[in-house]
């Protein structure tokens, strides 16, 4: 009744190109913009932005970016938590060299240092395919992790070896550091997002997204029919890793606020996003959003449940929570192996007949 | 003879013996992906939950008794009986056989035809699952673990370098069994594969499903089978890891170090497991003793996959890896 594009003339190039040719997506659209900048950032407190929202949307980032490599390019990397550690170190050296930089800056810029380093670790997917790429870009992973480790100069010379977010304003309201109030977390992160996110759809749907796809389901058809991929890959590689980095720099800045990199970055986190973009649908955006908030709101429900509820001692809850974790992802393989992508497609489908499906 | 060989000998023999080790988790990989072309990430939690099955049972732990205590305020913690060795491991070898029964039955029977990345994190949500099982299970303090290995210096190689060189090397003993069983292991695992029936049957799926099960094979046998071999392997991995470091979660760990050994050797090759391992732990410990002080240490946990990335480079399938030829 509401989701067809039945009634609905086009009458420019522009009307017929537009991103949602659905009145009822567009709708849903603006809907989702309203409630998240208009509704949130007024009624938003402490606990739900540092344990709901502000890694959702940090999250969201990085399975998209993920999600360009592996999803749309057929790339598995597992070096995604290295990827975010260059960014997060990247934006510490710009935030701490350059005090005056404005923030929005600094993180965008330590997301191209990223996307430099990705191509780095990208080149050997030239040669290297499949689960071989998937374990060669744990190089990248160990090694970086190792680095920001080892040599002083990254987290500059403090002695705990860890690094800590100096406090940085925007509009005279701190974004960084201590004294964040919670509404500027969520409003900044929210904004970088969706800049991102817009970006990432019409690269998708455009000649290079195209691109990506052909290499991803066949890459010598595509090299036969004058693909380049070199530059394909390369340029998947460069796109993914600035969305990783830029997801690291704020999950560093405006989440955790200090970090050590093995703690932050380690190769739970490569996992964790990869499950995010597989668990919510590989190629797909709204994927990558269904899939991270997914798995930033099961643990804090079965937090809640396990110790909270029933009174468990917080260890035996953290074990059991990952045996739940762990059947999840095995269940969810076996039901939908497209993901929750798929299942909202399937909704659509329905949608569109109803109410009256013959 | 100059001091500084001496000592690179003798790295290079422990990192033979380092390698070796690893060689024993990348052998559980190859077998399984060889079988039935997953990439079973959970190897090294199999070869924790192994471990850690065999310790309690070793020393008659009760299971699951840190929830029955969490939920009936019991106070559970051990039976009182203490097994001997090889009874132990008789019954967790067992308990793996099931854990494979059960593995196929709810997991693999239902995945497939799907596509390997759907079965590679099938297998990472299984590698948490047996992590939070074994540790609700068995309780996560670190356990040691004995079935009488030898432990300790080795007397005899020390004597017999230092007669020869006038410096006695230091190998451990357990890292001597190590290689001895896991050169059997690979001599035993050949043997079944190349003469028996089942070990046909096992090269058959291998070369082809759809040929093996249109002349009858049963693929759910062989992923049974295969299963239950890795599950084997794992517990013989994870007594020798769990004897040397004992029984951790960071046992679970060490089938990142047989990652790279995997690409070095090749996906599908079983000698490829063993020379790979055997690389892979020189060449790091290697590096470690002449490249690792100079840029700061722990080099070990990266050297093994820039190794095998560069080598891959030039040659993408691995060492034994098959030729890989693509078609449109």
């Amino acid at each position: 009744m509401f989701y067809r594009e039945a009634g609905e003339f086009k009458t420019s190039y522009v009307d017929d190109s537009q991103t949602f040719p659905i009145k009822f997506d567009r709708m849903r659209y603006y809907a989702v913009l309203v409630i998240g900048f208009g509704i949130i950032p007024f009624v938003i407190n402490d606990y739900w932005a540092n344990a709901v929202f502000v890694p959702f949307l940090i999250y969201a980032i990085a399975a998209i970016g993920l999600n360009i490599l592996t999803g749309y390019c057929g790339q598995v990397s597992l070096g995604t938590g290295g990827f975010m550690a260059v960014g997060a170190y990247a934006c510490y050296k710009l935030m701490t060299a350059f005090p005056g930089m404005p923030i929005l800056v600094d993180v965008l810029l330590a997301g191209a240092v990223t996307a430099g380093v990705g191509v780095l670790f990208g080149l050997p997917s030239l040669r290297i395919k499949g689960f071989y790429l998937a374990v060669a870009t744990l190089a990248a992973q160990f090694f970086l992790v190792w680095l920001f480790n080892k040599v002083p100069w990254f987290y500059n010379y403090s002695a705990s070896g860890q690094i800590t977010a100096p406090e940085r304003t925007m509009f005279g309201i701190a974004v960084t550091g201590a004294n964040t109030p919670a509404w500027a977390k969520y409003l900044f992160c929210a904004v970088v997002l969706f800049l991102l996110a817009w970006l990432a759809r019409n690269l998708t749907r455009g000649t290079v997204g195209r691109k990506w796809m052909a290499i991803r389901d066949m890459d010598i058809a595509a090299e036969i029919i004058g693909v380049n991929p070199l530059t394909t890959k390369l340029s998947a590689f460069a796109v993914s890793s600035f969305f990783i980095g830029v997801a690291g720099a704020l999950f560093f800045a405006v989440y955790l606020g200090a970090a050590e990199v093995g703690e932050a970055f380690g190769i739970q986190k490569s996992f964790l996003i990869l499950f995010m973009v597989i668990i919510g649908g590989l190629g797909s955006l709204f994927g990558s959003f269904a899939g991270a908030a997914f798995l930033v709101l099961l643990p804090v429900l079965l937090k809640n449940v396990l110790v909270e509820g029933m009174g468990w001692p917080t260890d035996l809850a953290a074990h059991v929570e990952l045996m739940i974790v762990g059947a999840l992802i095995i269940v969810f393989l076996i039901l939908e192996p497209h993901g929750l992508a798929q299942l909202w497609r399937v909704a659509k489908e329905k949608l569109r007949l109803w109410p009256f499906p013959h | 003879m100059p001091e500084q060989l001496l000592y690179a000998m003798e790295v290079s023999l422990n990192g033979l013996m380092a390698g070796i080790m690893y060689a024993l988790v990348a052998l559980g990989f190859v077998l399984i992906f060889k079988a039935s072309g997953i990439f079973n990430y959970a190897q090294g939690v199999l070869a924790l939950f192994a471990a850690l099955t065999l310790v309690g049972l070793q020393q008659g732990q009760v299971p699951f008794a840190h929830v029955i205590n969490a939920i009936f305020g019991t106070d559970l913690h051990h039976f009182g009986w203490q097994l001997p060795g090889l009874v132990a491991i008789a019954l967790t070898a067992l308990v793996m056989v099931g854990l494979a029964i059960l593995i196929e039955r709810l997991i693999l029977k239902h995945l497939v035809n799907q596509a390997p990345i759907i079965l590679f994190m099938a297998t990472i949500g299984l590698a948490y699952f047996l992590e939070g099982l074994g540790d609700v299970m068995w309780g996560a303090d670190i356990k040691k673990l004995d079935v009488g290995l030898p432990q300790g210096i080795s007397e005899m190689i020390d004597t017999f370098t230092f007669n020869l060189f006038g410096y006695g090397f230091f190998i451990d003993r357990l890292d001597i069994v190590a290689a001895v069983v896991a050169t059997a292991l690979v001599a035993a695992l050949t043997a079944f594969s190349q003469y028996t029936k089942y070990g046909r049957a096992l090269r058959a799926v291998a070369d082809d499903h759809q040929a093996a099960l249109s002349v009858g094979i049963s693929l759910r046998f062989v992923w049974v089978l295969v299963w239950s071999i890795a599950g084997f392997v794992a517990l013989v991995a994870g007594i020798m890891w769990g004897s040397k470091s004992g029984v951790q979660f960071s046992l679970s760990l060490i089938a990142l170090k047989a990652l790279p050994v995997l690409m070095l050797g090749g996906f599908t090759s079983i000698p490829g497991a063993i020379v790979g391992g055997l690389i892979i732990g020189m060449g790091e410990k290697l590096f470690e003793f002449f490249a690792g002080p100079m840029i700061g240490g722990a080099t070990e946990n990266w050297f093994a996959y820039v190794l095998a990335l560069v080598f891959l480079v030039f040659r993408p399938q691995g060492l034994f890896g098959e030729r890989i030829i693509e078609r449109v």
